[in-house]
Protein backbone atom coordinates (compact mmCIF):
# COMPACT_ATOMS: atom_id res chain seq x y z
CA UNK A 1 0.00 0.00 0.00
CA UNK A 2 2.82 2.37 0.92
CA UNK A 3 4.63 1.35 -2.27
CA UNK A 4 1.55 1.90 -4.39
CA UNK A 5 1.10 5.35 -2.93
CA UNK A 6 4.71 6.36 -3.55
CA UNK A 7 4.90 4.87 -7.05
CA UNK A 8 1.47 5.84 -8.33
CA UNK A 9 1.94 9.64 -8.66
CA UNK A 10 5.15 9.54 -10.76
CA UNK A 11 3.73 6.77 -12.97
CA UNK A 12 0.55 8.77 -13.49
CA UNK A 13 2.51 11.89 -14.39
CA UNK A 14 4.65 9.86 -16.80
CA UNK A 15 1.64 8.38 -18.58
CA UNK A 16 0.01 11.81 -18.84
CA UNK A 17 3.21 13.33 -20.21
CA UNK A 18 3.47 10.66 -22.91
CA UNK A 19 -0.19 11.12 -23.84
CA UNK A 20 0.34 14.87 -24.07
CA UNK A 21 3.47 14.37 -26.20
CA UNK A 22 1.51 12.10 -28.59
CA UNK A 23 -1.27 14.65 -28.81
CA UNK A 24 1.01 17.61 -29.50
CA UNK A 25 3.04 15.77 -32.15
CA UNK A 26 0.03 14.45 -34.07
CA UNK A 27 -2.21 17.52 -33.67
CA UNK A 28 0.64 19.97 -34.30
CA UNK A 29 2.03 18.02 -37.28
CA UNK A 30 5.55 18.27 -35.90
CA UNK A 31 8.15 16.82 -38.28
CA UNK A 32 9.58 13.49 -37.05
CA UNK A 33 13.19 14.78 -37.30
CA UNK A 34 12.30 17.34 -34.65
CA UNK A 35 10.29 15.05 -32.42
CA UNK A 36 8.73 11.71 -33.37
CA UNK A 37 5.52 10.60 -31.70
CA UNK A 38 5.77 8.12 -28.82
CA UNK A 39 3.70 5.66 -30.86
CA UNK A 40 6.27 5.80 -33.70
CA UNK A 41 9.14 5.30 -31.26
CA UNK A 42 7.28 2.41 -29.66
CA UNK A 43 6.69 0.80 -33.06
CA UNK A 44 10.44 1.01 -33.78
CA UNK A 45 11.26 -0.32 -30.34
CA UNK A 46 9.10 -3.39 -31.00
CA UNK A 47 10.50 -3.87 -34.49
CA UNK A 48 14.13 -3.41 -33.43
CA UNK A 49 13.84 -5.11 -30.05
CA UNK A 50 16.58 -7.69 -30.73
CA UNK A 51 18.97 -4.98 -31.93
CA UNK A 52 18.13 -2.74 -28.99
CA UNK A 53 18.74 -5.55 -26.52
CA UNK A 54 22.02 -6.59 -28.19
CA UNK A 55 23.30 -3.02 -28.31
CA UNK A 56 22.21 -2.41 -24.71
CA UNK A 57 24.00 -5.57 -23.58
CA UNK A 58 27.18 -4.46 -25.36
CA UNK A 59 27.04 -0.95 -23.86
CA UNK A 60 25.98 -2.35 -20.50
CA UNK A 61 28.99 -4.67 -20.42
CA UNK A 62 31.30 -1.75 -21.22
CA UNK A 63 29.71 0.43 -18.55
CA UNK A 64 29.80 -2.38 -15.99
CA UNK A 65 33.45 -3.26 -16.56
CA UNK A 66 34.38 0.42 -16.44
CA UNK A 67 32.30 1.02 -13.33
CA UNK A 68 33.70 -1.95 -11.41
CA UNK A 69 37.29 -1.25 -12.49
CA UNK A 70 37.01 2.47 -11.73
CA UNK A 71 35.38 1.80 -8.35
CA UNK A 72 37.95 -0.77 -7.22
CA UNK A 73 40.84 1.49 -8.21
CA UNK A 74 39.11 4.50 -6.61
CA UNK A 75 38.56 2.75 -3.25
CA UNK A 76 42.15 1.45 -3.16
CA UNK A 77 43.49 4.87 -4.15
CA UNK A 78 41.35 6.54 -1.47
CA UNK A 79 42.62 4.07 1.14
CA UNK A 80 46.22 4.76 0.18
CA UNK A 81 45.70 8.54 -0.02
CA UNK A 82 43.90 8.74 3.32
CA UNK A 83 46.93 7.35 5.12
CA UNK A 84 48.67 10.69 4.68
CA UNK A 85 46.98 13.90 5.72
CA UNK A 86 49.15 15.99 3.39
CA UNK A 87 48.46 13.73 0.43
CA UNK A 88 44.69 13.77 0.95
CA UNK A 89 44.65 17.54 1.50
CA UNK A 90 46.32 17.91 -1.90
CA UNK A 91 44.39 15.13 -3.67
CA UNK A 92 40.87 16.32 -2.83
CA UNK A 93 40.90 19.67 -4.72
CA UNK A 94 42.74 18.14 -7.70
CA UNK A 95 40.28 15.26 -7.92
CA UNK A 96 37.38 17.70 -7.66
CA UNK A 97 38.76 19.78 -10.53
CA UNK A 98 39.48 16.76 -12.75
CA UNK A 99 36.01 15.44 -11.95
CA UNK A 100 34.54 18.65 -13.36
CA UNK A 101 36.43 18.29 -16.66
CA UNK A 102 34.71 16.74 -19.70
CA UNK A 103 36.69 13.50 -19.50
CA UNK A 104 34.54 12.05 -22.29
CA UNK A 105 36.62 14.22 -24.64
CA UNK A 106 39.40 11.69 -24.15
CA UNK A 107 37.38 9.11 -26.07
CA UNK A 108 38.73 9.87 -29.59
CA UNK A 109 42.30 9.85 -28.30
CA UNK A 110 41.80 6.52 -26.57
CA UNK A 111 40.04 5.12 -29.65
CA UNK A 112 43.13 5.88 -31.70
CA UNK A 113 45.43 4.38 -29.09
CA UNK A 114 43.81 0.96 -29.42
CA UNK A 115 42.78 -1.11 -32.37
CA UNK A 116 39.32 -0.44 -33.73
CA UNK A 117 38.03 -3.90 -32.76
CA UNK A 118 38.87 -3.36 -29.10
CA UNK A 119 36.23 -2.70 -26.45
CA UNK A 120 38.90 -1.30 -24.18
CA UNK A 121 38.73 2.46 -25.05
CA UNK A 122 35.04 2.74 -24.06
CA UNK A 123 35.65 0.77 -20.89
CA UNK A 124 38.64 2.90 -19.97
CA UNK A 125 36.64 6.11 -20.48
CA UNK A 126 33.79 4.74 -18.36
CA UNK A 127 36.33 3.66 -15.73
CA UNK A 128 38.06 7.05 -15.56
CA UNK A 129 34.73 8.84 -15.32
CA UNK A 130 33.50 6.47 -12.59
CA UNK A 131 36.76 6.82 -10.67
CA UNK A 132 36.43 10.42 -9.53
CA UNK A 133 33.08 10.55 -7.74
CA UNK A 134 33.89 7.29 -5.95
CA UNK A 135 37.39 8.45 -5.05
CA UNK A 136 36.30 11.85 -3.73
CA UNK A 137 33.43 10.51 -1.66
CA UNK A 138 35.32 7.51 -0.29
CA UNK A 139 38.23 9.68 0.73
CA UNK A 140 35.86 12.02 2.54
CA UNK A 141 34.35 9.05 4.37
CA UNK A 142 37.72 7.56 5.28
CA UNK A 143 38.87 10.85 6.75
CA UNK A 144 35.85 11.24 8.97
CA UNK A 145 36.55 8.95 11.89
CA UNK A 146 34.80 9.51 15.21
CA UNK A 147 37.56 10.39 17.73
CA UNK A 148 35.97 8.04 20.30
CA UNK A 149 36.26 5.17 17.78
CA UNK A 150 39.90 6.06 17.28
CA UNK A 151 40.56 5.99 21.02
CA UNK A 152 38.59 2.79 21.50
CA UNK A 153 40.61 0.98 18.84
CA UNK A 154 43.80 2.35 20.38
CA UNK A 155 42.70 0.92 23.72
CA UNK A 156 42.36 -2.47 21.98
CA UNK A 157 45.91 -1.99 20.63
CA UNK A 158 44.48 -2.58 17.13
CA UNK A 159 46.92 -2.24 14.23
CA UNK A 160 46.34 0.06 11.28
CA UNK A 161 44.96 -2.69 9.02
CA UNK A 162 42.52 -3.86 11.70
CA UNK A 163 41.52 -0.24 12.19
CA UNK A 164 40.95 0.24 8.48
CA UNK A 165 38.98 -3.00 8.14
CA UNK A 166 36.78 -2.61 11.22
CA UNK A 167 36.33 1.15 11.47
CA UNK A 168 37.38 3.21 8.48
CA UNK A 169 36.02 1.06 5.68
CA UNK A 170 32.59 0.33 7.19
CA UNK A 171 32.35 3.98 8.23
CA UNK A 172 33.15 5.03 4.66
CA UNK A 173 30.72 2.58 3.04
CA UNK A 174 27.77 5.03 2.89
CA UNK A 175 30.11 7.54 1.24
CA UNK A 176 31.31 4.91 -1.26
CA UNK A 177 27.70 4.42 -2.29
CA UNK A 178 27.08 8.15 -2.62
CA UNK A 179 29.95 8.15 -5.11
CA UNK A 180 28.77 4.95 -6.75
CA UNK A 181 25.30 6.35 -7.36
CA UNK A 182 26.79 9.22 -9.37
CA UNK A 183 29.34 6.92 -11.00
CA UNK A 184 26.78 4.34 -12.17
CA UNK A 185 24.85 6.86 -14.27
CA UNK A 186 28.04 8.49 -15.53
CA UNK A 187 29.51 5.13 -16.57
CA UNK A 188 26.48 4.37 -18.75
CA UNK A 189 26.58 7.81 -20.34
CA UNK A 190 30.32 7.40 -20.97
CA UNK A 191 29.95 3.93 -22.50
CA UNK A 192 27.20 5.13 -24.87
CA UNK A 193 28.64 8.51 -25.83
CA UNK A 194 32.21 7.19 -26.33
CA UNK A 195 30.96 5.40 -29.46
CA UNK A 196 30.00 8.73 -31.04
CA UNK A 197 33.73 9.25 -31.49
CA UNK A 198 34.52 6.04 -33.39
CA UNK A 199 36.06 2.83 -32.12
CA UNK A 200 34.19 -0.47 -32.09
CA UNK A 201 30.56 0.17 -33.17
CA UNK A 202 28.41 -2.45 -31.48
CA UNK A 203 26.67 -0.50 -28.72
CA UNK A 204 23.77 1.92 -28.30
CA UNK A 205 25.83 5.00 -29.19
CA UNK A 206 26.76 3.66 -32.61
CA UNK A 207 23.13 2.63 -33.28
CA UNK A 208 21.86 6.08 -32.38
CA UNK A 209 24.35 7.87 -34.66
CA UNK A 210 23.82 5.53 -37.61
CA UNK A 211 20.00 5.71 -37.36
CA UNK A 212 20.22 9.50 -37.20
CA UNK A 213 22.59 9.54 -40.18
CA UNK A 214 19.96 7.59 -42.15
CA UNK A 215 17.31 10.09 -40.97
CA UNK A 216 15.53 7.18 -39.27
CA UNK A 217 14.62 9.37 -36.32
CA UNK A 218 12.05 7.14 -34.60
CA UNK A 219 14.64 4.34 -34.74
CA UNK A 220 17.32 6.60 -33.25
CA UNK A 221 14.86 7.46 -30.49
CA UNK A 222 14.13 3.79 -29.89
CA UNK A 223 17.83 3.29 -29.09
CA UNK A 224 17.80 6.41 -26.92
CA UNK A 225 14.98 4.79 -24.95
CA UNK A 226 17.22 1.71 -24.65
CA UNK A 227 20.00 3.91 -23.26
CA UNK A 228 17.62 5.47 -20.72
CA UNK A 229 16.48 2.03 -19.61
CA UNK A 230 20.09 0.89 -19.26
CA UNK A 231 20.97 3.93 -17.13
CA UNK A 232 17.92 3.28 -14.96
CA UNK A 233 18.87 -0.38 -14.47
CA UNK A 234 22.37 0.66 -13.33
CA UNK A 235 21.04 3.30 -10.98
CA UNK A 236 18.39 1.08 -9.41
CA UNK A 237 20.86 -1.79 -9.00
CA UNK A 238 23.20 0.57 -7.17
CA UNK A 239 20.36 1.70 -4.92
CA UNK A 240 19.48 -1.92 -4.16
CA UNK A 241 23.10 -2.81 -3.39
CA UNK A 242 23.32 0.24 -1.14
CA UNK A 243 20.30 -0.92 0.84
CA UNK A 244 21.72 -4.40 1.21
CA UNK A 245 25.22 -3.21 2.15
CA UNK A 246 24.28 -0.43 4.60
CA UNK A 247 21.20 -1.69 6.45
CA UNK A 248 21.88 0.61 9.42
CA UNK A 249 21.24 3.63 7.20
CA UNK A 250 17.76 2.45 6.27
CA UNK A 251 16.05 1.61 9.53
CA UNK B 1 50.19 -5.16 44.12
CA UNK B 2 49.16 -1.81 42.69
CA UNK B 3 46.87 -1.68 39.68
CA UNK B 4 47.62 1.94 38.80
CA UNK B 5 50.37 4.18 40.03
CA UNK B 6 50.51 7.81 38.92
CA UNK B 7 53.52 9.81 40.08
CA UNK B 8 54.09 13.53 39.61
CA UNK B 9 51.96 13.67 36.46
CA UNK B 10 51.19 16.95 34.70
CA UNK B 11 49.44 17.42 31.39
CA UNK B 12 49.60 20.60 29.34
CA UNK B 13 47.59 20.75 26.12
CA UNK B 14 48.77 22.95 23.22
CA UNK B 15 51.95 23.94 25.07
CA UNK B 16 53.44 27.24 23.90
CA UNK B 17 50.33 28.25 21.97
CA UNK B 18 47.85 30.95 22.97
CA UNK B 19 45.29 28.26 23.77
CA UNK B 20 47.60 26.47 26.19
CA UNK B 21 45.69 24.60 28.94
CA UNK B 22 47.19 23.01 32.04
CA UNK B 23 44.72 20.18 32.42
CA UNK B 24 46.56 18.40 35.25
CA UNK B 25 49.24 19.59 37.58
CA UNK B 26 51.43 17.34 39.74
CA UNK B 27 49.01 14.48 40.28
CA UNK B 28 49.91 11.49 42.45
CA UNK B 29 47.48 8.59 42.77
CA UNK B 30 47.65 4.92 43.59
CA UNK B 31 44.94 2.35 42.93
CA UNK B 32 45.53 -0.91 44.72
CA UNK B 33 44.66 -4.17 43.10
CA UNK B 34 40.93 -4.85 43.43
CA UNK B 35 40.26 -1.33 44.67
CA UNK B 36 37.38 0.81 43.44
CA UNK B 37 38.45 4.45 43.11
CA UNK B 38 36.16 7.30 42.04
CA UNK B 39 37.27 10.63 40.61
CA UNK B 40 34.95 13.52 41.34
CA UNK B 41 35.32 17.22 40.65
CA UNK B 42 33.91 20.17 38.72
CA UNK B 43 33.53 20.01 34.95
CA UNK B 44 36.84 20.62 33.19
CA UNK B 45 39.04 19.67 36.15
CA UNK B 46 40.81 16.96 34.16
CA UNK B 47 39.02 13.72 35.14
CA UNK B 48 38.74 12.45 31.59
CA UNK B 49 42.29 13.56 30.92
CA UNK B 50 43.53 11.54 33.90
CA UNK B 51 41.65 8.48 32.64
CA UNK B 52 43.15 8.91 29.17
CA UNK B 53 46.63 9.09 30.67
CA UNK B 54 46.06 5.79 32.50
CA UNK B 55 44.75 4.31 29.23
CA UNK B 56 47.85 5.59 27.38
CA UNK B 57 45.65 7.40 24.86
CA UNK B 58 47.62 10.59 25.54
CA UNK B 59 51.12 11.07 26.96
CA UNK B 60 51.83 12.96 30.17
CA UNK B 61 53.81 16.19 29.84
CA UNK B 62 55.78 15.09 32.88
CA UNK B 63 55.65 12.29 35.43
CA UNK B 64 55.06 8.58 35.04
CA UNK B 65 51.99 6.36 34.74
CA UNK B 66 52.37 2.69 35.68
CA UNK B 67 49.60 0.16 35.08
CA UNK B 68 49.84 -3.42 36.36
CA UNK B 69 53.49 -2.80 37.16
CA UNK B 70 54.35 -1.79 33.59
CA UNK B 71 54.61 1.53 31.75
CA UNK B 72 51.13 2.58 30.55
CA UNK B 73 52.05 2.05 26.89
CA UNK B 74 53.06 -1.55 27.52
CA UNK B 75 49.93 -2.16 29.59
CA UNK B 76 47.79 -0.90 26.72
CA UNK B 77 49.51 -3.21 24.26
CA UNK B 78 48.99 -6.08 26.72
CA UNK B 79 45.27 -5.22 26.97
CA UNK B 80 45.45 -4.76 30.73
CA UNK B 81 42.35 -2.55 30.87
CA UNK B 82 38.87 -2.08 29.47
CA UNK B 83 37.44 1.39 28.98
CA UNK B 84 34.00 2.98 28.68
CA UNK B 85 34.16 6.56 27.44
CA UNK B 86 32.01 9.54 28.32
CA UNK B 87 30.48 9.19 24.81
CA UNK B 88 29.10 5.71 24.14
CA UNK B 89 31.16 5.47 20.94
CA UNK B 90 29.22 2.57 19.44
CA UNK B 91 29.80 1.55 15.85
CA UNK B 92 26.56 2.50 14.08
CA UNK B 93 27.07 -0.16 11.38
CA UNK B 94 27.19 -2.99 13.91
CA UNK B 95 24.19 -4.37 15.72
CA UNK B 96 24.14 -4.03 19.50
CA UNK B 97 25.35 -7.61 19.94
CA UNK B 98 28.17 -7.22 17.43
CA UNK B 99 29.26 -4.01 19.17
CA UNK B 100 29.68 -5.92 22.41
CA UNK B 101 31.44 -8.70 20.51
CA UNK B 102 34.05 -6.40 19.00
CA UNK B 103 36.70 -6.62 21.77
CA UNK B 104 36.15 -10.40 21.90
CA UNK B 105 36.59 -10.58 18.14
CA UNK B 106 39.92 -8.79 18.45
CA UNK B 107 40.95 -11.34 21.05
CA UNK B 108 40.14 -14.08 18.56
CA UNK B 109 37.40 -15.70 20.60
CA UNK B 110 35.43 -18.28 18.56
CA UNK B 111 32.13 -17.06 17.16
CA UNK B 112 29.85 -19.11 19.42
CA UNK B 113 31.70 -18.09 22.59
CA UNK B 114 31.55 -14.44 21.50
CA UNK B 115 27.83 -14.58 20.94
CA UNK B 116 27.20 -16.26 24.28
CA UNK B 117 29.37 -13.78 26.18
CA UNK B 118 27.78 -10.78 24.44
CA UNK B 119 24.30 -12.00 25.19
CA UNK B 120 25.21 -12.56 28.83
CA UNK B 121 26.58 -9.01 29.13
CA UNK B 122 23.53 -7.55 27.39
CA UNK B 123 21.22 -9.38 29.77
CA UNK B 124 23.25 -7.93 32.63
CA UNK B 125 22.63 -4.35 31.47
CA UNK B 126 18.99 -5.17 30.72
CA UNK B 127 19.20 -5.03 26.92
CA UNK B 128 18.79 -8.71 26.04
CA UNK B 129 15.86 -7.86 23.78
CA UNK B 130 17.83 -5.31 21.79
CA UNK B 131 20.73 -7.51 20.65
CA UNK B 132 19.66 -7.30 17.01
CA UNK B 133 18.99 -3.55 16.96
CA UNK B 134 21.31 -0.92 15.56
CA UNK B 135 22.64 1.81 17.91
CA UNK B 136 20.59 4.46 16.10
CA UNK B 137 17.47 2.66 17.32
CA UNK B 138 18.44 3.05 21.00
CA UNK B 139 18.10 5.94 23.42
CA UNK B 140 21.21 7.67 24.78
CA UNK B 141 21.04 5.79 28.07
CA UNK B 142 20.61 2.46 26.30
CA UNK B 143 23.64 3.19 24.11
CA UNK B 144 25.62 3.99 27.24
CA UNK B 145 24.62 0.62 28.70
CA UNK B 146 25.80 -1.16 25.55
CA UNK B 147 29.15 0.60 25.94
CA UNK B 148 29.32 -0.65 29.54
CA UNK B 149 28.52 -4.19 28.40
CA UNK B 150 31.28 -3.90 25.79
CA UNK B 151 33.82 -2.77 28.39
CA UNK B 152 32.85 -5.55 30.80
CA UNK B 153 32.72 -8.32 28.19
CA UNK B 154 36.46 -9.07 28.26
CA UNK B 155 36.72 -9.07 32.08
CA UNK B 156 39.71 -6.76 32.09
CA UNK B 157 41.86 -6.67 35.25
CA UNK B 158 41.43 -2.89 35.26
CA UNK B 159 38.23 -1.07 34.37
CA UNK B 160 38.28 2.62 33.39
CA UNK B 161 34.84 4.22 33.28
CA UNK B 162 34.07 7.84 32.43
CA UNK B 163 30.64 8.84 33.77
CA UNK B 164 29.13 5.57 32.55
CA UNK B 165 25.82 6.06 34.33
CA UNK B 166 25.48 9.77 33.52
CA UNK B 167 22.58 9.32 31.08
CA UNK B 168 20.59 6.80 33.15
CA UNK B 169 17.50 7.16 35.29
CA UNK B 170 17.86 6.71 39.05
CA UNK B 171 16.44 3.17 39.17
CA UNK B 172 18.56 1.78 36.34
CA UNK B 173 21.56 3.58 37.72
CA UNK B 174 21.19 1.98 41.15
CA UNK B 175 20.65 -1.46 39.66
CA UNK B 176 23.75 -1.15 37.48
CA UNK B 177 25.78 0.15 40.43
CA UNK B 178 24.93 -3.07 42.24
CA UNK B 179 25.78 -5.21 39.20
CA UNK B 180 29.07 -3.41 38.70
CA UNK B 181 30.10 -3.91 42.33
CA UNK B 182 29.25 -7.59 42.11
CA UNK B 183 31.29 -8.10 38.96
CA UNK B 184 34.25 -6.21 40.37
CA UNK B 185 34.13 -8.17 43.62
CA UNK B 186 33.71 -11.52 41.87
CA UNK B 187 36.53 -11.01 39.36
CA UNK B 188 38.81 -8.90 41.56
CA UNK B 189 38.70 -6.08 39.03
CA UNK B 190 40.32 -2.76 39.92
CA UNK B 191 38.26 0.23 38.83
CA UNK B 192 38.80 3.91 38.17
CA UNK B 193 35.38 5.52 37.92
CA UNK B 194 34.60 9.11 36.98
CA UNK B 195 31.34 10.55 38.26
CA UNK B 196 29.61 13.83 39.07
CA UNK B 197 27.43 12.23 41.71
CA UNK B 198 28.67 12.37 45.29
CA UNK B 199 26.32 9.64 46.46
CA UNK B 200 27.32 7.35 43.62
CA UNK B 201 31.01 7.88 44.37
CA UNK B 202 30.52 7.13 48.06
CA UNK B 203 28.35 4.06 47.49
CA UNK B 204 30.69 2.46 44.96
CA UNK B 205 34.16 3.35 46.14
CA UNK B 206 36.88 2.26 48.47
CA UNK B 207 38.43 5.65 47.87
CA UNK B 208 37.03 8.92 46.52
CA UNK B 209 39.50 11.29 44.90
CA UNK B 210 38.35 14.91 44.89
CA UNK B 211 39.78 17.19 42.21
CA UNK B 212 39.69 20.93 41.59
CA UNK B 213 39.99 22.88 38.35
CA UNK B 214 42.51 25.28 36.84
CA UNK B 215 44.93 23.70 37.16
CA UNK B 216 43.49 20.23 37.70
CA UNK B 217 44.79 18.91 40.99
CA UNK B 218 43.85 16.33 43.58
CA UNK B 219 42.66 18.28 46.62
CA UNK B 220 41.51 15.44 48.86
CA UNK B 221 41.48 11.68 49.04
CA UNK B 222 38.73 10.21 51.18
CA UNK B 223 38.78 6.56 52.20
CA UNK B 224 35.31 5.10 52.31
CA UNK B 225 34.45 2.43 54.81
CA UNK B 226 30.88 1.23 54.62
CA UNK B 227 29.43 -1.75 56.49
CA UNK B 228 28.22 -3.29 53.23
CA UNK B 229 27.16 -2.37 49.70
CA UNK B 230 23.47 -3.10 49.77
CA UNK B 231 20.31 -1.03 50.13
CA UNK B 232 20.86 -0.84 53.89
CA UNK B 233 24.27 0.76 53.30
CA UNK B 234 22.59 3.62 51.42
CA UNK B 235 20.68 4.43 54.61
CA UNK B 236 23.53 3.95 57.09
CA UNK B 237 24.96 6.83 59.15
CA UNK B 238 28.47 6.00 57.86
CA UNK B 239 27.22 6.57 54.31
CA UNK B 240 25.83 10.02 55.12
CA UNK B 241 29.01 10.98 56.98
CA UNK B 242 31.10 10.13 53.92
CA UNK B 243 28.71 12.01 51.63
CA UNK B 244 29.11 15.07 53.84
CA UNK B 245 32.88 14.68 53.90
CA UNK B 246 33.09 14.52 50.10
CA UNK B 247 30.75 17.49 49.72
CA UNK B 248 32.92 19.54 52.09
CA UNK B 249 36.05 18.57 50.20
CA UNK B 250 34.42 19.62 46.92
CA UNK B 251 33.45 23.03 48.37
CA UNK B 252 36.89 23.71 49.81
N1 LIG C 1 42.51 17.21 23.40
C1 LIG C 1 42.50 18.36 24.12
N2 LIG C 1 43.07 19.46 23.61
C2 LIG C 1 43.07 20.62 24.32
N3 LIG C 1 42.56 20.76 25.53
C3 LIG C 1 41.97 19.70 26.09
C4 LIG C 1 41.90 18.44 25.41
N4 LIG C 1 41.27 17.56 26.21
C5 LIG C 1 40.95 18.23 27.33
N5 LIG C 1 41.37 19.52 27.27
C6 LIG C 1 41.21 20.54 28.34
O1 LIG C 1 41.63 19.96 29.55
C7 LIG C 1 40.77 20.34 30.61
C8 LIG C 1 40.26 19.10 31.29
O2 LIG C 1 39.39 18.41 30.42
P1 LIG C 1 38.71 17.03 30.81
O3 LIG C 1 37.97 16.53 29.62
O4 LIG C 1 39.72 16.13 31.39
O5 LIG C 1 37.68 17.50 31.93
P2 LIG C 1 36.66 16.64 32.79
O6 LIG C 1 37.07 16.78 34.21
O7 LIG C 1 36.54 15.28 32.24
O8 LIG C 1 35.32 17.44 32.57
P3 LIG C 1 33.81 16.91 32.46
O9 LIG C 1 33.36 16.60 33.84
O10 LIG C 1 33.06 18.07 31.90
O11 LIG C 1 33.82 15.72 31.56
C9 LIG C 1 39.68 21.20 29.98
O12 LIG C 1 40.00 22.56 30.26
C10 LIG C 1 39.77 20.93 28.51
O13 LIG C 1 39.48 22.09 27.79
MG1 LIG D 1 35.12 14.24 31.21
Amino acid sequence: MKYVRSILPPVLVGVLAIALWELIVTAGRIAPFILPAPSAIWAQLVEQRDNVVDAALASGANALVGLIGGTVVAVLAALATSRSKLLSDVAVPYAAVVNALPIIALAPILNNMFDSTSSLPRRVVAGIIAFFPVFINTLRGLREVDPTHRELMASYAAGSWTFARLVRLPGALPYVFTGLRQASSLAVIAAVVAEYFGGLQDGLGARITSAAAFTAYPRAWAFVVGACALGLVFYLTTLLLERLATPWKHL
Amino acid sequence: MTAVSIAGVSKVFNAGRPDEVTALSDVDLTVDSGQFVSLIGPSGCGKSTLLRLVADLIDPTSGTVTVAGKPAAQARRDQEYGIAFQQAGLFEWRTVRRNVELPLELRKLPRAARKEKAEEMLALVGLADFAGHYPAQLSGGMQQRVAIARALAVHPPLLLMDEPFGALDEMTRERLQGELLQICAKTGTSTVFVTHSISEAVFLSDKVVVMSARPGRITATIDIDLPGRDEAARQSPAYFEHVTAVRKALRA
